[in-house]
Parts: structure tokens; C-alpha cells; sequence
């Protein structure tokens, strides 16, 4: 079983001008197959930062600490290579690729991830299987990726990526934002198929506690400042929609982006 | 005594004229010129008794029913009916080339598409001349390609009948010492559709000027350009769509990528809408992906507008590098970073290869440009 280890990470973010903003003040997390952990956080605590920098994303930089999926220094890795590691990041905002269609990015990206293309004869229908589950019409694997996407369309297409790809550790980045209740629903249906299979470890990252009435999770940890400030089970996440993140914001570190 | 020379205020009192002498000789710093390495264009910038026919020839595959090819002599009285040229070379190619290629397709018939090759020979200087005739109610797709090596300045006359179709997609896969400057002059009679895609990949220096006319309401020219250039490539492109009749519409995308140093890419695109031609509806836009350092994109759009009323008018222009966003988001899901340098450059000419209807030559194009992408492993 897959075991993602953070440690102590502090991660800076790059300003345009070459300074180095701190964002992230030593977190430590362990994450393993078959877990589903909730990060959770008012605005600018740092969690986005968290999952892109997990991800390898040009615009942050680790300044200590590490990170290691089975042992391996996902640090030292290039962005598709912690992906062909089993790492994914379902991203808050999916970015539009004109003149890519869904359907030639989802194969290159299958062909990438598993090391060779997949085969015709069963590829199509695994495609169609996993937008339906996703309720997306199969005519979107023709549009270009992301492209024209409403807000909803755009969060599902990442979970069916998620279900094609098979990921040893997710990161999902506010997948909940922005979406109405049945979209939710049907993304959270996706999330909880991952989950029962039992093979990839879950970190939902979410500033509310609205989608852990669809995806339960075995913790919970809160975020505050760039760093976690407390952590419990799924009762801390009850807790936290009755009272808010206020007790934790006096004297909380500084503030982030 | 100095002579004080007034340059035009518009492009409608630019001069035009069959005669060579009434041009002067190039210096490189008319505005026209600006952008354009003349010492490259050598022997095609000044007159020359040396040049011929002779450099080029064309071969074409059987021709659908309904498209003929045949040559005619110059003092064909359809030869300059519609292309008077506006610059030196055009004047000069115009007053040099023997007798011209004719490419027609006949009243009322309905083609598939039909491909004519321009072959060059070898380095001798040559000049051109080609006469598109489409006939009315008609509905076509021609494909001219270019290949060899060849030193060739060449006019291009194409008059669409009224009502007629025609999809005309112009091919610069020349060698890679070519060095080429084209004119291609549309005229499109009442109700005539054009769409026209212009693909420049090969040779040394490639300077394509497109310009469109109306004859009649309701003509509807889509312009289209295709252009990847590499280490050392110059590749020009002018465009000049002069609305004088009302009720007519003009789009222009023209996209290109560069890669290596020295390579040059110049989009200058001018629209012109006369005060007569209210009802106008015109947008053009030109993007270039910069691939490498030491690569250089001009991009000039102008719009030229006499009147209020018209349906539309814009432009846009564009000059970047890779998203970072976009590589970002392919690489997150496992695709290695050639691999999706490769996916975004495709994309970015998708649809533009998508005007082209004939499937083999799209696909062609789509490889062309992933071969070009690997050999500088940008």
C-alpha cells in the first residue's frame, strides 16, 4: 500500500519580481492508500499552496523539508514524473487547452501514466464508462479540453481523469467549490468510487465542511497560516461548522496569499 | 532641387501600376519593405533580363470534371484583369513571366478537390503568373503547392464568379534555399465564398501579399494562414482586403509558430472599409507562439475606416510564449514535457488545419509541424 510522508515542508511562493514569499511553515502529514484525509482552512492559509507545490508547480519553491511517496523524494521529481509516480491534483481552476480534444489528452495521458497506449478495443467504452458515471455527455471527449467548460463540467472532467488514471494519491483542490448541489452530488459520487476501491489515498482540501456529508473522512486537519494547527477525526469537522475558524485566526501566522 | 515625396495617406491612393518604371528601386526602408531582408530577395528586388519562366514548372495529378489546367499567353485579355500590381516585384514578375498557368473550374460544376504543383528547378531566377478562374455558381477546392528549390516571384490572380465557392489552399513546402515573393489577388463577384489557407513552411524567404476585392454585395472572404518558421526562415505575410462594396465580410486568422535563431515571422494585416461600403462585417487576428529565444515576430494589424455603418469591425494581435499554465496542467497528468509542447503547438493550429478540406493534405500539415517541433527539440 502506497504511503505519501510530508515532512515538515515549507514552501515559498515566487513573486514576480524574484522575491521569495513563505507560505507554507513546516507541515507535516502522512497519507496512505485507501485514507481519505480532509485539509480544511479559511482563505489564505495555505492550502491551494500545499497542493501545488505537492504537484511540482513552477511557481513555488521548497525551502525544507521533504516529501516522499513509498519511500521515493517526490521533490526531486519533475511534474510528470510525480504524476507517473501516482500522484493527481484535481485542480480548483483546470486549465483551457485549445485545438487538444478531451479524447487525445485523456489517452496521452493514460498512455503516460500506465507506460504503454491503451488498447483501442477496450479504451472507448473504458472513456464513455467513466464520463457517464460522471453524468458528462460522451460528446464532450471531442471538445477541447476544458474549453467552454461550465464550472461544474470542469470539476467532473477532473474526477474522470482521476477514475481513468488511477492515482496512488490524490490531491483534490476545492473540488467542492463553486459547484450546486447536484453537481456536488455527482462529484462526490466519483470521489467516494476512488475511495471504496481502497487503492488511493484521498486529500480533500476544502474551506467548507459541506462536502464531508458526501465524502466521510477518516481526518481531519485544520489549516491555519501555512501550517496545521490541529487535527482529529471526522467529529472535528462537525465541529468546525458549528463555530467556524475564528478561535484559531487569533495569533495565527502570517498572512498568506 | 529636392523632390518632396508624399507618401500615400491611405492604402486606396497607393500606386498601382503594369509598369516596372513607374516603381522606384527598393531600399529597404519604405514602409512596405521595412521587415524584409531585400539582400536575401537578391536578384527578384531588381530588375532583371536573366529571369524566366523557365525556373518553374507544374504537374498536377488527374483533374476532377468540371477543373481544367491549361497555359494561355500573357496578352490573354484575362491576364491583369484582376491584379494590377502595387510594388516592384509584383511589376516586375507581371512584365517578366511568359505565359501564364490557367486554372479553371467550370459554370455551375460542382469539384472535388484538385491539386496543382509549382515545381521549382533550381536557382535561376524566375517569374510567374497564374490565373484562378472560377466560374459562377460553382463550388471547388484547389489545392497549389509548392516544392523544389526555386528563386521565384509570381503573381496570382483569382476571380470568383458570382455565387461561386471556391476553397483555395496555397502550400509553401518549398526546399530549404527557396526564396519566394508571391502575390495573390482575389476578386469575388456578388454572393462568391472564399476561404483561402495559406501555409508557409518551407524555404528561405517566403513574402506572400493576399489582397481581396468585391465586385458585387454579399461576397464572404475567410482568410486563412498557416506559418512555422525555423532557424534563419523569413516568412512574410501582407494582407490587404479593400472593402468598396457594401454589405460584404472579411475574417483573417493568420497563426504562427518560430523556433531558432534568425527566424522571422511578419503578419501585417490590412483592412480597408470605404465609406460606400457600409454593412461591412470584418475581423482579423494574427497569434504567434515564440517556441525558442532568438526568434522575432512582427504582427501589424490596421484597420482603415471611412464609414460609421458598418456590421463589425475589430482586430486583435498576439505574441507569446508557452503557457506555463497550460504545460503545467498536460505535465500534472503524466505527459513528459515534449509531449506536451507537441499536444499545446498542435492545438494551436487545429482549427485552422480544419479549413482545409482534404483530409490526406491536413494530415500532412498536422506532421510537417510535429516533425519541425522535434527536430530543434524545443
Amino acid at each position: 500500500m502506497s504511503t505519501l510522508e510530508i515532512r515538515d515542508l515549507q514552501v515559498s511562493v515566487k513573486l514576480p519580481e524574484g522575491e521569495l514569499k513563505p507560505i507554507l511553515a513546516g507541515v507535516t502529514l502522512t497519507v496512505r492508500a485507501g485514507e481519505t484525509h480532509a485539509i480544511m482552512g479559511p482563505n489564505g492559509s495555505g492550502k491551494s499552496t500545499l497542493a501545488y507545490s505537492l504537484a511540482g508547480h513552477p511557481k513555488y519553491e521548497v525551502t525544507g523539508g521533504s516529501v516522499t511517496l513509498d519511500g521515493e523524494d517526490v521533490l526531486a521529481m519533475s511534474v510528470d514524473e510525480r504524476a507517473r509516480a501516482g500522484l493527481f491534483l484535481a485542480m480548483q481552476y483546470p486549465v483551457e487547452v485549445p485545438g487538444v480534444s478531451v479524447a487525445n489528452f485523456l489517452r496521452t495521458a493514460k498512455t503516460a501514466i500506465d507506460g504503454e497506449a491503451p488498447k483501442l478495443r477496450t479504451w472507448g467504452n473504458e472513456l464513455r464508462g467513466a464520463m457517464e458515471k460522471l453524468q458528462m455527455d460522451p460528446a464532450f471527449a471531442q471538445r477541447n479540453v476544458n474549453e467552454g467548460f461550465s464550472g461544474g463540467e470542469k470539476k467532473r472532467h477532473e474526477i474522470v481523469q482521476m477514475e481513468l488514471l488511477k492515482p496512488k494519491i490524490a490531491i483534490l483542490d476545492e473540488t467542492d467549490s463553486g459547484l450546486d448541489i447536484d453537481a456536488l452530488r455527482i462529484v462526490s459520487g466519483g470521489i467516494e468510487r476512488v475511495r471504496e476501491a481502497g487503492q488511493t489515498g484521498l486529500l480533500l482540501i476544502t474551506h467548507y465542511t459541506r462536502i464531508l456529508r458526501y465524502v466521510r473522512p477518516d481526518f481531519v486537519h485544520v489549516f491555519v497560516g501555512g501550517r496545521i494547527v490541529e487535527e482529529g477525526g471526522r467529529e472535528l469537522a462537525d465541529k468546525l461548522e458549528d463555530k467556524g475558524y475564528e478561535r484559531y485566526l487569533a495569533g495565527a501566522g502570517p498572512a498568506a496569499v | 532641387m529636392t523632390a518632396v515625396i508624399t507618401p500615400p495617406k491611405t492604402k486606396s491612393q497607393a500606386l498601382r501600376s503594369f509598369d516596372v518604371a513607374d516603381f522606384p528601386v527598393l531600399n529597404g526602408r519604405e514602409e512596405e519593405w521595412r521587415f524584409t531582408p531585400l539582400r536575401r530577395l537578391g536578384v527578384l528586388a531588381k530588375a532583371s533580363e536573366a529571369a524566366t519562366s523557365a525556373g518553374v514548372g507544374h504537374d498536377y495529378d488527374e483533374l476532377p470534371a468540371g477543373v481544367s489546367v491549361s497555359t494561355v499567353e500573357r496578352t490573354d485579355p484575362r491576364i491583369g484583369s484582376v491584379l494590377t500590381p502595387f510594388d516592384r516585384i509584383s511589376a516586375l514578375a507581371y512584365g517578366g513571366a511568359g505565359e501564364a498557368l490557367l486554372i479553371s473550374v467550370a459554370r455551375h460544376a460542382t469539384a472535388p478537390p484538385a491539386t496543382v504543383r509549382i515545381v521549382g528547378r533550381g536557382a535561376d531566377p524566375a517569374y510567374g503568373h497564374t490565373f484562378v478562374e472560377v466560374g459562377e455558381l460553382s463550388q471547388s477546392t484547389l489545392v497549389l503547392e509548392h516544392t523544389g528549390s526555386a528563386v521565384l516571384a509570381d503573381n496570382v490572380e483569382v476571380d470568383v464568379a458570382d455565387g461561386a465557392h471556391l476553397t483555395l489552399v496555397t502550400v509553401a513546402d518549398w526546399a530549404p534555399d527557396a526564396i519566394h515573393a508571391q502575390h495573390v489577388k482575389f476578386r469575388l463577384g456578388r454572393d462568391a465564398r472564399v476561404v483561402h489557407v495559406q501555409v508557409a513552411l518551407g524555404g528561405d524567404l517566403v513574402r506572400q501579399y493576399t489582397s481581396v476585392e468585391y465586385s458585387g454585395r454579399g461576397g464572404d472572404c475567410e482568410a486563412y494562414g498557416l506559418y512555422f518558421a525555423a532557424e534563419g526562415q523569413h516568412q512574410e505575410h501582407r494582407l490587404l482586403v479593400d472593402h468598396s462594396v457594401p454589405d460584404c465580410r472579411s475574417y483573417v486568422n493568420y497563426r504562427g509558430a518560430l523556433q531558432g535563431t534568425g527566424s522571422h515571422t511578419v503578419w501585417v494585416g490590412d483592412v480597408l472599409i470605404r465609406a460606400e461600403a457600409t454593412g461591412t462585417d470584418t475581423y482579423e487576428i494574427n497569434r504567434n507562439l515564440v517556441l525558442t529565444d532568438g526568434a522575432r515576430a512582427d504582427s501589424v494589424p490596421n484597420l482603415e475606416i471611412e464609414t460609421g455603418e458598418v456590421a463589425g469591425a475589430g482586430h486583435a494581435s498576439a505574441t507569446g510564449r508557452f503557457d506555463d499554465e497550460q504545460l503545467f496542467y498536460l505535465m500534472s497528468r503524466g505527459i513528459p514535457d515534449d509531449v506536451a509542447r507537441k499536444l499545446v503547438v498542435r492545438g494551436f493550429f487545429h482549427e485552422l488545419l480544419g479549413k482545409i478540406p482534404v483530409e490526406g493534405l491536413r494530415e500532412r500539415l498536422a506532421d510537417a509541424v510535429e516533425a519541425r517541433l522535434s527536430e530543434s527539440g524545443s
